[in-house]
């Protein structure tokens, strides 16, 4: 890699960029690849090609007749310019707004957003004035997003980390297949909330529906109101000091929390009863099942 | 109960896992010769009152009030040695041994979040050579 320039990289195809960077195709066997963290690697706190954007930058737009895609660019121009902080007015509830957002980022719409709205990030603050249709935050890898009214269904969908707030209720299969992250809801939860969940942290501050954390294979969920069903392999667990004292500062952060504390919440595992499933012989899951 | 048999290892020490590298405790795993589950408690939540001076700092950076998408990263174990997992590489990272681990969990898991940091955001990444590579715009 040593003694390749930028500009050399740029009057090269793809494939000769690859091998020039030391990087080589090989079949996976299956191996770890040793890599081991350097002590004295810099202090650095955003991605090398991050914007440097700046919080104290205020600039806001309308959203007008444009299309999501143009919606996204400008968001993305305004942040090559500097500004971390852009609201935007009117998003009409327009798909798939503020997606792809690889970092820090004030991001505030005045207005409700359809599907899959603020996908895919990784970073960013962001405040949504309204509502959100199905998948709002689907896949998102770090941040915040606070929904200040409800949300559809699917709300957090494989969501992998960062904090995912509706301060309303939410629809069916929240934080379906979850592998990290925070997903707190200040109303009720549908059913199937929790489904497959892998990993990560579920607050619902009210009600949950039928079938709460259906083969859920770890993580953990809290609900401070009635639960109408627990799924399959959700098992009831003690709710220990340390998670008191984490529920408590969540929610007082998200101005959540209920005027008589946490104490009354109820804590949701894995009973880990499915763990190592395709191990098992056809008999032994018809047992389990 | 139906199932009980399959479960993993229980953690009962801090070092088990540096200790005993294979970590086949139970009968099943014995039995099938690989470890099941993770090798640390992932539900574990972080004390806030171990937050390294490092971490305050990313905090506030970012402008959150906590640790974020930090509060799923913990010190894990692999082949024996303290390691923490990259979800940007899909693969563990290793802690150097000249790194002295704290006798506790919390206090190994700010340590883990601080590496993991500092090797993401620098230019030795690998998603930065990726990047380099095959950014599209």
């Amino acid at each position: 890699m040593a003694g390749v320039t930028g500009m050399d990289l740029r009057d090269m195809n793809q494939d000769e960029r690859a091998r020039a960077l030391g990087m080589v195709s090989e079949q996976l066997t299956g191996r770890s690849m040793f890599v081991e963290f350097d002590e004295s690697a810099e202090e650095r706190f955003t991605y090398p090609w991050a914007p440097d954007v700046d919080y104290n930058r205020r600039t806001e737009f309308d959203t007008g007749e444009m299309s999501a895609t143009e919606v996204n660019l400008k968001i993305r121009g305004l942040m090559a310019e500097g500004y971390g902080t852009i609201v935007v007015r009117n998003p009409r509830g327009r798909h798939s707004l503020g997606v792809g957002i690889l970092s820090r980022l004030n991001l505030v719409f005045e207005g409700s957003l359809g599907y899959f709205g603020v996908g895919l990030i990784d970073g960013p603050n962001v405040r949504i004035n309204g509502r959100v249709g199905w998948s709002c935050g689907e896949n998102m890898m770090a941040g915040t997003v606070v929904v200040e009214k409800n949300a559809g269904s699917t709300f957090g969908a494989a969501i992998r980390g960062g904090d995912l707030v509706c301060k309303g209720s939410v629809g069916s299969r929240t934080g379906i297949d979850m592998k990290g992250g925070t997903i707190i809801v200040g109303g009720d939860t549908g059913a199937l909330s929790g489904f497959m969940m892998q990993r990560g942290r579920m607050v619902i501050c009210g009600d949950a529906g039928k079938n709460l954390g259906d083969s859920m294979y770890d993580g953990t969920i809290f609900v401070g109101g009635r639960i109408r069903s627990l799924g399959v392999d959700a098992v009831e667990a003690e709710l220990t000091e340390l998670d008191k004292a984490w529920l408590a500062r969540k929610l007082t952060v998200n101005g959540l929390l209920p005027e008589t504390g946490v104490g009354h919440f109820t804590k949701i595992v894995a009973g880990r009863q499915l763990w190592n499933y395709d191990n098992l012989e056809p008999t032994e899951k018809k047992l389990i099942l | 109960m139906a199932g009980t048999k399959y479960r993993g290892s229980e953690i009962k020490d801090v070092d088990q896992f540096l200790d005993d590298s294979a970590g086949l405790a139970s009968e099943r795993e014995q039995e099938i010769g690989q470890h099941i589950g993770y090798r640390y408690d992932v539900n574990l939540v972080p004390d806030y009152g171990r937050l390294t001076p490092f971490l305050a700092r990313y905090m506030e950076v970012m402008g959150w009030d906590d640790l974020n998408w930090l509060e799923d990263i913990h010190m894990g174990y692999e082949d024996g040695q303290a390691a923490v997992f990259d979800r940007n590489i899909n693969g563990w990272v290793r802690v150097p041994k000249s790194i002295e681990l704290p006798d506790n969990q919390q206090d190994r898991d700010m340590i883990a979040r601080e590496l993991l940091i500092k090797f993401q955001m620098s230019d030795r990444h690998p998603l930065a050579t990726l990047r380099m590579a095959y950014t599209k715009f």
